[in-house]
């Protein structure tokens, strides 16, 4: 077989593997992941999210990466080499899927790492970069998406949004154990097929719809401890980057709060607009990104809207209120990595009261020196009762350590729970 | 039936249980090591309180980082051990604000006046008992004994507490050099008290009354002692309450009982107990023999590797004797002119290698055969300098080098050789009858032989028989491959899952092997080892670590049943082959009259030589001679030389330090304090000029020390961000303490342009260490610290943001104009760089000198970053300059990462120039905790190896040991050389 290489000397994603080729995609978020893999499909690409969660993902990602290299890079790398040796696909027939920031920090050269992982092994399999920044341009690549198809995508994430933040407050309380599951997987498959048609972009009637399904769900009454989830974009949303986070705080009976990708999407699309600003920097894409930025905080807004109306669920935080209180402790252009957004979002759980946060970050991680635990203290001086933990989530941290310091914010979380109810 | 309460406390190395009544009154306590045999000593202590109290029942909880498993599936409440810690402080000791417990593996602070805050250490972390547990066994004493000791001390060391990894290369060639052993002690203590600042308080501080908790610290008077002395507690301030070994046990009784659990009797609870079944997750292995007969055919064919032995009594003639004086433990090999063994010693060196080889030659000299003479001697390791001193030993060698001479010996076409000693894997490519490529462990990546040893005592047995036991378990299990510290939790969940210390044996084989293939040789495949593959050091004696790599390779490897002397072997053929060459007739090693008086004392003093003022411990001879170390330069040594050889690291550092002098405006009209660190060290140039033109008086916060360090140390929110990051603190406190009128350090997310790149960014660290600095210092505010935002490529925007900045200054006009000689004055020290580079590159071709391009970043200048490498280097003769003076002569090299970084593609194309320059080699410092390097450093490698030079990488950390350094250094200079 012919191999195309791109200008940089790698095989390319020619067109015609659209019709040849299955994608994989590393997980991150279960459900929004399944909603995109649909949309991609539409646009006629064979997508495959991976869900392997073997001992091999971490062998192969110890083997092919640096180990001083990010966890999340060791994940999704093992997670794509464990899948290529696993003989379910065909080598020859299977490209990979990586997003792409093209931020300061590391998380840009997972590609090439991933590349160099891929030399000696599989160097017929291409890489796809998924960004929005013109990175990997070739004017022969395969795998291009019109503005359209990315803001039908965004669509997609922002359903997704909406069905973790309902599913995860009902099955904490859920009185039927399963029932959530059933709603949640009723609405996953609609959305998939809603986003087939022209009326995607009606969210306030299907926001409605799912909130009054999810409404239905028997839920408990007695109070339960929220725990916000936050921290770098993978490990907090990946439940293989988190040992099943989520699952382990319903287990210990409290409610997982997980700020949404729509915020880390705003967060993303606000940089842009605010670096040319703040250096001075201007560029041709900075009012799209600018429109881009005004739509989705206009649909963020909207769905907040919504569920207060609604009024049964907890509503995501306003992203602008967000942004003017973290601005008060640390310059907005801290943006490398998750940035301004972590204490951003700690800030914001405590203020709507989850006053328990979890920060989770990959060992060593670079940008979360200064935004997490470079934080702590100054969201700690604004809100007091702000109970945060950070959890390092590494190859080698074992589950028990992990739980052990969860359970000793939780005993803190229950003492300051029982204080307040004797109040 | 009398109804109490029950407190278990499972820790990591013990057992706890406290029954008490309703009052909170202790009737019963005990405090029992496990040896991992968690649910027998937790029955075990149950059937004691069972006759103890026969006719009670109980509200019980449980708390400790292995309870949580055995709560679980006995049905018995689970309380978070430091909360527990909590309830009983409350209860017991109303009038504490702080509380610090040490635990076996865990560290915790809890605060309760001012916020209530509880922590842990994270992950990463040492200062704890078992820290202190492995320190002991490094200095070859027990725990008490080393107690005893710090109490004697007289002086402390700097030693690195954030992980006992770390913390052993700082002591090691501390020992190594004959320091006293009470100074050690005592400095470990300090080192935990200093982990326990760093890591936990995290911009707390610890004052007014303080509990201490938790068994080292109920035991140990000196780390007592570090503690109240450190904290400057008053003796009422520091409080060590006498039930503090079984707090938490008593804690979680008292949670028992508020949390009204139902009472059951101690039989119930020992069923509970005894028939829980552990949920078992724990992923296993393949078995290493399926037979004994397996087992002895793998014994037999390595048995193959073996040398001829010849008597020490008997044999007449010349022979050779060769040392290798390890981090950890002591070699000595005697062979004949034919290469026979006629004595062999191989034993820990106690801390006290001079001793020990004294002792050992003074045995061969009393055993051997009057006509035997002693031709020639070498030694090599770590100890080489003091033992050749000390001893008068012939010749020294690079332990690199005297392992390839010993391989060769049994397999003279080698092409791979790797060694696990105690403390160090080593590996190397042999090319051309060469070493090509040399690969050491990293300081935190270090599973070696001497992590089973302290394992195998922490379980109760001797390190031979419990790997032994690994050899035909049922269930090897899967332990990861990471740094010691990981490793230990990685075995506490298995024991939690139920693998027995047969399974645990096989598996911690099995992850050294991994760590060594995939950490530090960072292997992808086989075939990048080469055919015919040795391996040696004491570890590889272990069989089941060699089955392991056999296994893990796909290939049959040599072991040569002289394993773990194969350094000192190589240092006798090395020594041999001098004096053949030389026509050397007699050894001038110490003679048997000599070596019956021989005795040294030590000493430690400042050397007032430069700025440096290193800590030199001096060695005293009773023949007069003297040996110094801990110097980085000759001058320490009190060597004098007549040319200076060059060295641009100095010479840009002091450009730099003494610009400050010149140019300060007359009458200033304001003080700007900038912090010497970080990017300012490329930039001051511009930033000096800039504020001095415009009028400010520029302070610079001065030169890094360890001091420094400390001074800042209480603000330092993230104790795993690099060491350069760190340092900025006390740079910063240094300023407030100057007083100057405000500090003025920019966040910059980009740096400047460099030619050829994807982008040009600052690392995250670089880039915003000051929103942090501003975070976390009370002392700083919006009116003394001044950090805009600044893209230095866009220079009207600079002038823009500037005048905003200084708005209350009223200089606005001036501003554009100082930015232009600000701009002139950094091109021009740039210039002034590269012109000396090739200055002193011609100097050193003149002289006949290699020259080595030191490659990090602008920061590594720092000397407390540096720990004066770049003396080291010129110590041996060869030239230094910077990445950055030569970075424009090269060209961007086809990279297969995304070049996004300013100062990083500085390295590929400085990489690129080396490799066009025949007397050149790379040298690259990498700072621990750099994430940005794990992406450099593969491909600065893979720029050089791929043009026939050498990589070389040492990572620098806030441990001050060169030894490792030195050991690549020479290594490097011997390959260099041929």
């Amino acid at each position: 077989m012919e191999i195309e290489l791109g200008k940089d000397g790698y095989p390319l994603f020619t067109p015609e593997m659209k019709k040849t080729h299955t994608i994989l995609i590393p997980m991150m978020l279960p459900i929004h992941f399944a909603i995109l893999t649909s949309v991609f499909e539409q646009y006629g690409y064979h997508c495959e999210v991976l869900t392997n969660e073997t001992r091999e993902v971490v062998d192969e990602g110890l083997k092919n990466v640096h180990n001083d290299t990010c966890y999340p890079a060791l994940l999704c790398i093992g997670q794509f080499m464990a899948a290529l040796k696993s003989g379910k696909y065909d080598v020859n027939k299977v490209a990979l899927m990586l997003p792409q920031t093209g931020g300061g920090c590391r998380a840009s050269n997972y590609i090439y790492l991933l590349r160099k992982a891929l030399k000696d092994t599989f160097p017929q399999v291409p890489v796809i970069s998924l960004n929005f920044v013109g990175l990997e341009k070739d004017p022969r690549n395969g795998w291009s998406i019109t503005m359209p198809e990315i803001i039908k995508t965004l669509y997609g994430m922002m359903y997704g949004d909406m069905l973790m933040s309902l599913y995860n407050q009902c099955r904490s309380a859920e009185l039927i154990k399963g029932s959530s599951k059933k709603v949640l997987d009723r609405w996953t498959r609609r959305i998939i097929t809603l986003l087939k048609t022209k009326s995607f972009t009606n969210t306030k009637k299907y926001y409605k719809q799912i909130l009054a399904d999810f409404a239905k769900i028997e839920r408990s009454s007695v109070p339960r401890i929220k725990v916000g989830i936050v921290g770098e974009i993978y490990v907090k949303f990946s439940p293989l980057g988190n040992n099943h986070l989520e699952d382990f705080l319903i287990s210990e009976g409290c409610e997982p709060v997980v700020p949404s990708l729509t915020e880390f999407i705003l967060y993303y699309l606000l940089n842009k607009v605010n670096d040319a600003k703040l250096y001075g920097r201007h560029s041709a894409s900075t009012p799209v990104f600018q429109a881009l930025y005004k739509i989705f905080l206009g649909k963020q807004k909207e769905t907040v809207k919504i569920m207060e109306e609604h009024g049964v669920f907890e509503p995501p935080h306003d992203f602008e209120h967000l942004v003017e209180s973290v601005s008060q402790y640390i310059n907005l252009g801290v943006n490398m990595g998750e940035g301004w957004l972590i204490p951003a979002e700690m800030g914001a759980l405590a203020e709507s009261g989850t006053e328990n946060i979890i920060c989770t970050q990959p060992f060593g991680c670079l940008p979360n020196h200064i935004i997490a635990k470079g934080m702590s203290r100054a969201v700690k001086e604004r809100y007091p009762n702000a109970n945060i933990i950070a959890i390092d989530y590494d190859p080698g941290a074992t589950r028990v350590n992990q739980e052990n310091r969860i359970k000793l914010m939780l005993a803190n979380a229950r003492t300051a729970m029982a204080e307040r109810e004797q109040k | 039936m009398k109804t109490y309460a029950l407190g278990i406390d499972v820790g990591s190395t013990t057992v706890k249980t406290v029954v008490c009544d309703e009052n909170g009154e202790i009737l019963h306590s005990a405090y029992q090591r496990h040896f991992s045999k968690v649910k027998e000593t937790v029955a075990g202590q149950l059937e004691s309180i069972q006759g103890k109290f026969p006719d009670a029942q109980f509200r019980t909880a449980m708390a400790g980082s292995a309870g949580l498993g055995l709560a679980n599936a006995a049905d018995i409440p689970f309380v978070q051990e430091v909360h527990a810690a909590f309830l009983a402080v409350k209860a017991c000791y109303p009038q504490a604000d702080t509380v610090i417990e040490l635990g076996g593996e865990d560290a915790k602070i809890i605060f309760l006046t001012g916020g209530v805050e509880q922590r842990m250490n994270g992950s990463c972390a040492g200062g704890t008992g078992a820290f202190i547990d492995q320190m002991a066994t490094l200095l070859g004493i027990t725990v008490q004994e080393l107690d005893e000791a710090a109490l004697k001390a007289t002086r402390l060391y700097p030693i690195a507490s954030r992980c006992g990894v770390f913390a052993k290369s700082d002591i090691q060639p501390l020992l190594n050099q004959g320091a006293a052993r009470e100074d050690v002690a005592a400095s470990i203590f300090r080192a935990v008290v200093d982990q326990t600042v760093a890591g936990l308080a995290q911009g707390r501080e610890i004052k007014g009354n303080v509990l201490f908790l938790g068994g080292p610290l109920s035991f140990q008077k000196g780390l007592r002692k570090a503690f109240v002395e450190t904290l400057g507690l008053s003796e009422e301030q520091a409080i060590f309450p006498e039930q503090a070994p079984v707090f938490v046990a008593l804690g979680s009784a008292l949670y028992a009982d508020q949390a009204k659990d139902s009472p059951r009797t101690a039989a119930q609870l020992l069923e509970k107990v005894t028939n829980a079944r552990a949920t078992s997750d724990v992923v296993t292995g393949d078995v290493l023999f399926q037979s004994h007969e397996e087992y002895a055919e793998f014994v037999e064919r390595h048995k193959r590797h073996d040398l001829k032995y010849a008597d020490l009594r008997t044999y007449e003639g010349d022979a050779y004797l060769g040392i290798d004086s390890g981090s950890t433990t002591t070699k000595l090999v005697l062979i004949t002119e034919d290469g026979r063994l006629l004595y062999s010693h191989y034993a820990s060196n106690e801390g006290q290698p001079l001793d020990r080889i004294a002792a050992k030659l003074k045995q061969i000299y009393e055993d051997k055969n009057p006509n035997l003479n002693i031709r020639a001697s070498a030694v090599t390791g770590y100890g080489e300098d003091l033992i050749k001193a000390g001893l008068s030993v012939d010749y020294g060698i690079v332990e690199t080098v005297a392992h390839f001479k010993a391989a060769s010996f049994f397999c003279p076409d080698v092409d791979f050789i790797i060694d696990i000693g105690g403390q160090d894997i080593k590996c190397f490519k042999i090319k051309n009858g060469a070493i090509d490529s040399i690969m050491l462990n990293e300081a935190c990546s270090s599973g070696c032989g001497s992590f089973i040893q302290t394992f195998a005592m922490a379980l109760g047995y001797d390190i031979a028989e419990f790997s032994q036991m690994g050899l035909f378990a049922k269930h090897p299990v899967e332990l990861g491959s990471r740094c010691t510290v990981f490793m230990n939790s990685s075995v506490k969940q298995a024991q939690k899952d139920g693998a027995t210390v047969e399974d645990i044996s096989a598996g911690l084989s099995a992850s050294i092997i991994k760590n060594a293939i995939y950490k530090v040789i960072r292997a992808k495949s086989v075939e990048e080892l080469g055919k015919n593959i040795v391996v040696q050091g004491g570890t590889f004696l272990n069989d089941a670590v060699l089955r392991c790599f056999e296994r893990e390779i796909g290939r049959r490897v040599i072991r040569p049943a002289i394993s773990g002397l194969m350094g000192a072997f190589g240092a006798a053929i090395y020594a041999k082959e001098q004096a053949e060459g030389l026509g050397q007739a007699h050894s001038g090693i110490i003679s048997p009259e000599a070596l019956q008086n021989f005795s040294y004392t030590s000493k430690n003093v400042r050397c007032g030589g430069c700025t440096a003022n290193c800590s030199l411990n001096i060695i005293r001879f009773s023949d007069g001679g003297r040996f110094v170390s801990g110097n980085r330069c000759e001058k320490g040594a009190g060597i004098k030389r007549d040319t200076v050889v060059p060295d641009l690291y100095t010479y840009k550092y002091d450009s730099l330090i003494q610009m400050v002098g010149k140019g300060q405006p007359a009458n200033p009209i304001a003080t700007v304090g900038i912090p010497m660190v970080l990017s300012f060290y490329e930039q001051l140039p511009l930033w000096y000029t800039f504020f001095t033109k415009l009028g400010f008086r520029v302070e610079i916060s001065g030169e890094s020390d360890r001091k420094m360090y400390f001074k800042g140390q209480h603000t330092i929110p993230s104790d795993t961000v690099c060491y350069p990051a760190k340092l900025a603190h006390g740079h910063i406190e240094t300023l407030l303490e100057k007083k100057v009128d405000f500090i003025f350090w920019p966040c910059m997310s980009y740096n400047l342009q460099e030619p050829d790149t994807n982008n040009h960014f600052n690392c995250p660290v670089v880039a915003y260490y000051p929103e942090l600095m501003h975070a976390n210092h009370s002392g700083l505010n919006e009116q003394n610290f001044y950090y805009p935002y600044i893209d230095l490529n866009n220079r009207s925007h600079v002038v823009k943001v500037l005048k905003k900045t200084l708005a209350k200054y009223n200089i606005g006009g001036k501003i554009a104009k100082a930015v232009d000689e600000a701009f002139a004055a950094h091109e021009a020290f740039r210039k002034e760089m590269a012109d000396k580079a090739q200055e002193y590159i011609a100097q050193a071709r003149a002289e006949g000198r290699k020259i080595i391009v030191l490659a990090g970043r602008p920061y590594h200048l720092d000397k407390e970053i540096n720990h004066g490498i770049h003396k080291l280097i010129t110590s041996l003769g060869l030239a230094v300059v910077t990445e950055e003076s030569v970075a424009a002569l090269g060209e961007m090299p086809e990279l297969h990462v995304y070049n996004q970084w300013t100062y990083h593609s500085r390295l590929y194309r400085a990489a690129q120039y080396v490799t066009t320059q025949p007397d050149m080699q790379m040298v690259q410092l990498v700072s621990f905790g750099c994430g940005i390097d794990a992406i450099t450093t593969d491909e600065v490698r893979s720029i050089l190896e791929s043009n026939g030079k050498l990589y070389t990488q040492l990572k620098i950390d806030e441990i001050n040991n060169l030894g490792a350094s030195k050991i690549r250094l020479r290594s490097l200079l011997a390959a260099m050389t041929g």
